[in-house]
């Protein structure tokens, strides 16, 4: 673990403001120093004039697919994608196979994240057993063993008294409990956002209410119990303004809002390609702007990914019976920097929703460059000019909307614990 | 049509769409002969993918093709690959190697005959996919219109029914609005497609209102199962609201004509003396059916002009 020496940055820290041109020397994994004048004699130098250079990035919503699929994913595999795209901690979803609602199977995940990812590994555990929506999981043993929030994710628990109660159980835990806030009973069979794009292509539609009345749901059981909710994948109009006024009196809910629902509308889906269904699926311009603005007047405190990844075959097929989701891992930073080039977000804003604030909501280190930090980050080019190919991509699978896109801005280097894991010249090089 | 594909009436314009009914009338006339056989398509070979069965639409293209000397193959994969779990791209890969030179294509979801012409090399016709289009049906009832009103410009055509669940009443709407005729839709809100006006049609939930003054009223089939999925309370209400008599017809036109895409229900979407005669027109768009595939089959898997059918300079 060697000395790096990061010159002519500019350094982008959230947590306390700064954003000036400087260097920053890295020393036994962590921030050794940062500013100008730095002498570090025979540290290894890395130029990043013209670049800049943030705590690491943290996403805060990713499906690992291990143990149990795979063909899809893997941790080293997605670990891999993570770094290279700028990520230095990956939260993975409790969908595996085994569930992850057992403190073994939250041993073994964190056991081959140790071996095998280059990015750090936070696992979050189911919120009932076999994410039935039934009997909840052991909170506190899943704590112990390493979880950062509890979530059933896809499989929304339906029933209030459940939800009711896992979140009064949280208050013991004092971790978030995420929500994919989708009502089963409106969304039906539908698969793309209704409205105009479902009537047009004959497919169910997914309604934009069906989020808003399970938001307004999970609002109230927080409210009740005191809980802190956590609101996955916001898409619309309706759950952004409600979160925003149960923010304003004082509910203890956070939320993210993916890379896709950002930049994408549900005419995406014109053309029946499968790479363009999503859970929660896109949404119109009204329910776009709205969760920029959100994300710009901070009522959506993160952008995470929900990093999906399915294989070829299980894509390649009707689009009713494909699996929703998309991978986003290595294209979240080309993708989000749209925000800041339509100066909704300044970067140094941009960094926080995906580093210091990520790292606050799991209430791990992180997000900051402040001497004594962990050296976990990122340098960004935000003017690299590239193609986007999912083949030539570090995930196992190749699930994206964005193929063969022309992308601008792209991760440089990344630095997990004071070692470079990735640089784009050289690709990932840890573990 | 986009290259020499049918998908849907939404990708056509005006004079594809006149091309279309101009072709099936001259191969109507091939229909009313003693030999109902001209070598127009001697040689090829069409497929008929059917993943849903469907004995109606299937029967009509294969007579079509017939009549254009083509060698038509039915594949039917519900009865035979699906078993085995292959994928659609899978079978029409398979089906691909073989040369067609059209494959005719029916699913019962959205967006698979566009998908599978993605993938192939051979003309793709749509012969039904879930509720997005069923673009012959569209062109077949176009084309009984025109011979029955000798114009679409200028007319009212009121649908009624189940329009959310239906391929036919989406392929008609496009089909009717480019040719200039005022489409009206009418349903209980629970059967109407969100945002649907914003194709360019008007939604009713009177039928009364629907009617007032149609040329055309179009009725759809109505399924038992939407009961399950809370559509409509029961048969006998959505009878008595939506089906059609001929004392309801009198709120249309005097010489209104009156559609369905089959199969009927009788007593139910229609009442049963208003099924079998005047105006109501079922077997003409059946018999047109055979008519209007004939032009589409031609127009996508015929090859440049051999003389016969394309001597107007098409």
């Amino acid at each position: 673990m060697g000395r790096i020496w990061i010159r002519g940055g500019r350094l982008l820290d959230p947590a306390s403001g700064c954003d000036e041109v400087g260097d920053l020397l890295v020393e036994g994994g962590r921030i050794a120093a940062l500013g100008s004048g730095i002498e570090a004699g025979d540290a290894e130098v890395i130029d990043a004039t013209g670049r800049w250079l943030a705590p690491g990035f943290i996403d805060l919503h990713v499906h690992l697919r291990e143990p149990g699929q795979e063909y899809k994913e893997d941790i080293a595999s997605g670990g891999r994608a993570g770094v290279a795209g700028g990520f230095t901690a990956l939260v993975c979803m409790a969908n595996t196979q085994p569930v992850n609602d057992d403190p073994s199977v939250t041993e073994y995940i964190l056991d081959r994240a140790r071996h095998e990812s280059p990015a750090r590994v936070y696992p979050i555990a189911a919120a009932t057993k076999a994410l039935a929506g039934e009997m909840m999981t052991e909170m506190v043993a899943l704590l112990e063993a390493g979880v950062v929030a509890f979530s059933d994710d896809g499989k929304t628990i339906m029933d209030s008294g459940v939800m009711r109660r896992v979140l009064e159980y949280s208050l013991l835990v004092r971790v978030p409990i995420i929500t994919h806030a989708e009502d089963r009973t409106l969304v039906c069979e539908g698969v793309v956002n209704e409205g105009p794009v479902s009537t047009r292509l004959g497919l169910p539609g997914n309604p934009g209410v069906a989020e808003v009345v399970h938001v307004a749901r999970d609002l109230l059981l927080a409210e009740l119990s005191g809980a802190h909710l956590h609101v996955a994948h916001v898409s619309t109009a309706g759950a952004v303004s409600l979160i925003r006024a149960a923010r304003e009196r004082g509910v203890h809910v956070t939320a993210e809002v993916t890379p896709h629902h950002l930049t994408l509308l549900d005419e995406a889906a014109l053309g029946y390609d499968t790479n363009t269904k999503m859970a929660p699926p896109l949404r119109g311009q009204v329910d776009v702007d709205a969760c920029r603005a959100g994300l710009a007047d901070g009522t959506i405190d993160a952008i995470a990914t929900d990093h999906a990844p399915h294989a070829v075959h299980e894509k390649d097929v009707e689009f009713t019976a494909a699996p929703p989701g998309v991978i986003g891992l290595e294209t979240a930073v080309p993708v989000t920097l749209d925000l800041v080039r339509a100066d909704e977000l300044s970067p140094l804003e941009w960094v926080r929703r995906l580093s210091t604030n990520p790292a606050r909501i799991i209430g791990r280190p992180g997000g900051s460059l402040a001497v004594g930090a962990p050296a976990d980050l990122v340098l960004i080019d935000p003017d690299h000019r590239w193609v986007y190919d999912p083949a030539k991509g570090y995930s196992k699978s190749r699930n994206s909307p964005w193929a063969g896109r022309e992308m601008i801005g792209r991760a440089l280097a990344t630095i997990v614990g004071g070692n470079v894991v990735y640089d784009l010249d050289r690709g990932v090089l840890a573990p | 049509m986009t290259g020499r594909d049918l998908l849907g009436i939404e990708d056509l314009d005006r004079s594809e769409l006149e091309r279309i009914l101009e072709t099936s009338l001259r191969m109507e006339e091939v229909g009313r002969r003693d030999v109902k056989k001209v070598p127009t398509l001697r040689g090829r070979t069409i497929i008929n993918l059917f993943f849903e069965p469907s004995t109606r639409t299937r029967t009509s293209f294969e007579i079509a093709g017939k009549r254009l000397s083509a060698d038509v193959v039915n594949f039917s994969p519900s009865q035979s690959s699906i078993t085995k779990a292959e994928g659609i791209l899978d079978t029409a890969m398979t089906l691909d190697a073989m040369d067609p030179d059209a494959v005719v294509v029916r699913h019962k979801v959205a967006g698979v005959p566009k998908r599978i012409a993605d993938a192939l090399d051979a003309p793709v016709i749509n012969a039904g996919d879930g509720a997005h289009e069923h673009p012959t049906q569209a062109l077949l009832d176009l084309f009984t219109v025109w011979q029955e009103k000798g114009r679409i410009d200028g007319l009212t055509v009121t649908i009624v029914g189940d329009i959310l669940h239906s391929r036919v009443a989406r392929s008609n709407l496009y089909a009717f609005s480019k040719l200039g005729a005022e489409v009206r839709l009418a349903a209980p809100p629970t059967m109407l497609p969100p945002a649907v006006e914003s194709l360019g049609v008007k939604a009713y939930s009177s039928l009364r209102e629907a009617l007032e003054g149609a040329d055309v009223v179009m009725l759809l089939r109505i399924q038992q199962e939407r009961l399950a999925g809370c559509f409509f309370p029961s048969i006998r209400e959505y009878a008595a609201t939506f089906g059609l008599d001929r004392r309801k017809l009198r709120f249309a036109k005097d010489d209104a004509i009156v559609m369905h895409p089959g199969p009927i229900n009788r007593g139910v979407e229609i009442a049963h003396d208003l099924a079998d005669q005047r105006p109501s027109v079922i077997l003409d768009q059946v018999r047109n059916g055979v008519a209007v595939r004939m032009a589409v089959l031609y127009l996508c898997a015929g090859r440049p002009p051999r003389g016969g059918l394309r001597r107007e300079g098409s």
